[in-house]
């Protein structure tokens, strides 16, 4: 009995999360044989994705393994890892044009995600590639639909046929969200009051109105969850930091 | 020694000494069973290692505070006993920057943790106090954790309507309504209103008018052949039984009322200029509604009509003139505008879509008139298949409780499920491998296949974990039951006009209509009637870079006139005429003053275009000829609140005072089109 229970509790604190997505529970990935070796793997498309905790990101990643003399080559084993995410499949050989291309299904915790991408090399040893993802839990998905009516008009570069970008049109040019560099020197409390008091409570421009009498505390609150959640570079909290 | 001598009782043998302390000894143990049980719990260790973290981290307030124990949240009133916070200790977030499980803060949420507990959205064991019993399975208990993809299920119990912050919950419903799962299932929601499916569904009544048996049995063996963005699934139908199913729909077809009315051939040569008639199909906005591939494969256009890409493959031409001309004859239903298109336009239009055809969609497609057995053999098939759930058919009744009833699938038995081999046995599982593909379940269910991205099926399977038997039982006070549109339409001659328009496909007035163009419910007191009456012979759009635009119905005078003459009386916002603000106050120190706030304090012109020549402001309505368009006494409404004009308008509130709210309105009023046009 006790020793059941011992062995029950050798699972460490981790293994709830790791249990809720079930990860762990997958088949071990049954061992691909490498047809060729390359020597470096690099990104062609998926990261810095934004999908709701939990779910599947929108576009697959894909990655390509190239040779030394920098083209793709066919048959190079990669593999993906990354903790609380799942990877359909986990493991594969590059395609003819040197690609593999995985889901990737984010987690249970909103935040950022890590995508290791790993390949052995020809002369032995892995080239590995990290890549980011970013997941939103309620408040930040709150944010996002705040952002997606009201923000995105001016603070976001893209249009879509439904509303095109105002963000040329401005001067000075708004920053967008994911501008990390200028928006993580901003604290939260500045943050908050130009959202809700305008760009002149803090001394800049009137072309930020005040929007305290159109959202709620919450919604704001909200908005600025979501702006440090896409902020690239990552945005550090301030504070004393632990390792998990 | 006798037998009289033998003392009553011998002394044990060594034997049954040994054998008493064994069972002593278990006796002992297994009283030590449960005690031990309890030391060695899930939740101790936790609690253990959350005070050696925070005596680590922190000065000893928090390890002082912390008693330790079994927590439990009890809300008698949801049946909720959770006890999930003996191992979760941290869920307020007192030791700070602890970020792994079971440590974790609770991220915000709009509801307080110990008023709802934790099984009410997660599920789970709430009572138990082992990681395993809470989590998983177990014989006792079905429902595990929901995975995380499928949390906003447990807003959806109380939640009955779209709620901000729930993307996927939201578009799981709107799914239910617009893949047409409500027309065979019904989905009661607690407050006992049952979901309507928001597709549209063409009648067959007339479909030999419309197209060929080919088309048909084309379209259903595989309908995302002919058009991508079909929400028609596929019944994977063989083409013995696709053949009887278009032999029996030809067979039924009765002529429609378009069928008898004569249109006068066009006088223009067949040769149309293909420029001409894009020209045509672009100003008439037909994009707005119907999607068409471009040159560069990509679908461009609105979702309200089918896709036409491939239509010239599809209709009759006879049928599509009729239909151009007057699609309310062939179908009175339709969402789509009568047109009033010219001769020569119809000809045209009708040339430019038949153009729009696929070789390949009916090359392998050969087949004669039905025969008497197949038409039968069809009408057998199409009502067992459900098809009149769907579509009007002549001779087959809508059929009721075709489908199981979806109002309580969220807490579905697993004693009462079948499911595929090699499926995990929980429910979520279940209902998302069902909608994915539900013939993976047995070739001989009746359920089609749907056309949906993963991302889609998450979205309906936690709209249907959302109905669960709790939600039925919860008290009335927490629901929060959806908005419901009304069923208004307007009276009288202008109302036939407006429905003969079909302006609710796009604008909604009083509740009722779609959600493409502006609410019309307060227009009246918006705009000035030589403005509307102006906007209504020519439309053009407000919002330069806006793609979908109101056509032009090529409305006659006497017609324009009695529309804005209606729309000026019956839509009126409450509260509001012409004393509202004072004229004499919109003079032209006012208009001054007014530009100063416009360019200067508010940076209007971040937004809005008063003047073409400097201003780029691209997010709201041009205001370059706003004093012809606006009265004054809605622009100083609107100014002073915005969202109690047009709750969720994009406009904030500036919360401006009244004596700025009408110098913006004077120099608002001094900005005219320069020939008293619409721009």
């Amino acid at each position: 009995m006790k020793l059941l229970r011992m062995a029950s509790l050798a699972v460490p604190a981790m293994a709830t999360a790791a249990l809720i997505s079930g990860c762990m529970h997958a088949s071990a990935p049954q061992a691909l044989k490498p047809t060729s070796y390359g020597a470096q793997v690099a990104e062609v498309s998926g990261s810095k994705q934004i999908a709701q905790v939990g779910s599947t990101l929108a576009q697959p990643v894909v990655v390509q393994v190239n040779g030394a003399d920098g083209n793709g080559v066919t048959g190079a084993l990669v593999t993906f890892h990354g903790e609380g995410m799942q990877f359909t499949p986990a493991q594969a050989l590059t395609d003819p044009s040197g690609q593999v291309t995985t889901n990737v299904q984010v987690g249970f915790n909103n935040g950022d995600y890590q995508i290791t991408a790993e390949t052995p090399k020809s002369g032995g040893g892995t080239s590995a590639l990290t890549m980011r993802e970013i997941a939103l839990g309620y408040e930040q998905t709150l944010g996002k639909v705040v952002n997606d009516q009201y923000c995105i008009r001016c603070h976001d570069s893209e249009s879509t046929p439904e509303r095109v970008s105002n963000l040329d049109n401005l001067s000075p040019v708004p920053h967008q969200f994911v501008d990390g560099a200028t928006l993580n020197r901003i604290s939260d409390g500045d943050l908050n009051n130009m959202i809700a008091h305008g760009g002149p409570a803090l001394g800049k421009s009137p072309q930020m109105p005040g929007y305290s009498a159109t959202l709620k505390p919450a919604e704001i609150r909200a908005v600025i969850s979501y702006i440090r959640t896409v902020a690239d570079p990552p945005y550090q909290m301030s504070g004393v930091k632990y390792a998990k | 020694m006798t037998d009289q001598n033998k003392p009553l009782r011998s002394r044990p043998s060594l034997r049954e000494v040994a054998m008493f302390g064994v069972v002593s000894l278990v006796l002992l143990a297994s009283l030590a069973v449960a005690p031990a049980k309890n030391y060695f719990s899930d939740w101790r260790h936790y609690q253990k290692a959350y005070l050696s973290l925070a005596s680590e981290r922190q000065n000893g307030t928090l390890v002082k505070s912390f008693h330790s124990g079994i927590r439990q949240t009890w809300v008698p009133k949801l049946g909720v006993v959770d006890r999930c916070e003996s191992c979760h200790v941290n869920m307020s977030g007192a030791l700070v920057g602890a970020t792994a499980q079971p440590f974790r803060k609770h991220p915000p949420i709009p509801h307080k943790l110990e008023e709802f507990g934790c099984v009410i959205c997660h599920r789970g064991q709430g009572p138990a106090t082992s990681v395993e019993d809470a989590h998983h399975t177990t014989d006792a208990w079905e429902q595990p954790l929901l995975p995380a993809r499928y949390v906003e299920s447990g807003c959806g119990q109380c939640h009955l309507g779209p709620v901000d912050g729930t993307p996927r919950l939201n578009e799981g419903r709107k799914l239910l309504a617009s893949q047409g799962c409500v027309h065979c299932h019904t989905v009661t929601q607690p407050d006992g209103t049952t979901l309507k499916a928001s597709d549209d569904p063409p009648s067959l009544q007339h479909i030999a008018e419309k197209t060929s048996r080919e088309w048909i049995f084309a379209w259903i063996k595989n309908p995302q052949a002919y058009a991508a963005t079909s929400t028609m699934p596929n019944f994977q139908l063989s083409d013995q039984d696709a053949g009887d199913i278009s032999a029996f729909l030809m067979a039924q077809s009765k002529p429609s009322l378009a069928a008898n009315v004569t249109l006068k051939q066009a006088s223009v040569s067949s040769a149309t200029d293909p420029t001409q008639a894009a020209t045509l199909y672009g100003a008439s906005f037909c994009s707005s509604c119907h999607a068409m591939q471009n040159a560069a494969g990509n679908l461009v256009g609105g979702t309200v009509g089918p896709e036409l890409t491939r239509v010239g493959s599809k209709v009759n031409p006879d049928w599509l003139r009729r239909w151009l001309n007057n699609p309310h004859e062939y179908d009175a239903e339709t969402l789509m505008p009568h047109y009033r298109l010219d001769e020569k336009q119809l000809g045209v239009l009708t040339g430019f879509l038949l153009d729009k055809k696929d070789a390949d969609l009916l090359a392998n497609v050969h087949l004669g008139a039905g025969s008497a057995d197949g038409v039968a053999r069809g009408k057998k098939l199409v009502t067992e298949s459900g098809c009149a759930a769907c579509h009007q058919i002549n001779g087959i009744n809508p059929p009721q409780n075709f489908a199981p009833d979806l109002t309580k699938v969220g807490s579905r038995a697993l004693a009462q499920i079948v499911f595929a081999p090699g499926m995990k046995h929980n429910l979520p599982e279940y209902i998302a491998a069902k909608v994915h593909d539900p013939r993976s379940f047995g070739p001989a269910l009746k359920m089609p296949k749907f056309t949906l991205t993963d991302g889609q099926v998450d979205s309906l399977a936690t709209a249907l974990l959302a109905q669960t038997d709790r939600a039925a039982s919860f008290p009335t006070e927490l629901i929060v039951a959806a908005k419901h549109g009304s069923d208004y339409h307007a009276g009288g001659d202008a109302g036939r006009l407006m429905d003969d328009l079909r302006c609710l496909t796009c604008h909604a007035i009083n509740g009722n209509g779609g959600d493409m163009a502006p609410d019309l419910s307060k227009e009246g007191s918006s705009v000035q009637r030589a403005w509307l009456e102006d906007f209504l012979s020519n439309p053009n759009t407000l919002r330069p870079a806006l793609i979908r635009r109101m056509p032009k119905f090529n409305l006659t005078q006497p017609e324009i006139k009695m529309l804005s003459e209606y729309i000026g009386s019956a839509y009126q916002a409450p509260g509001l005429d012409s004393q509202t603000v004072d004229p004499h106050q919109l003079n032209a120190d006012a208009a001054g003053r007014g530009k100063q706030l416009f360019y200067s304090r508010y940076g209007c012109n971040s937004c809005h275009i008063a003047d073409y020549k400097n201003d780029k402001g691209y997010v709201g309505p041009a205001l370059a000829g706003v004093g012809n368009r606006l009265t004054p006494a809605w622009t100083y409404k609107w100014l002073k609140d915005p969202a109690a004009l047009r709750p969720g308008t994009l406009m904030p509130n500036f919360t401006l005072k009244d004596d700025e709210a009408r110098d913006l309105t004077a120099f608002l009023m001094t900005l005219k089109a320069k020939q008293g046009g619409g721009k």
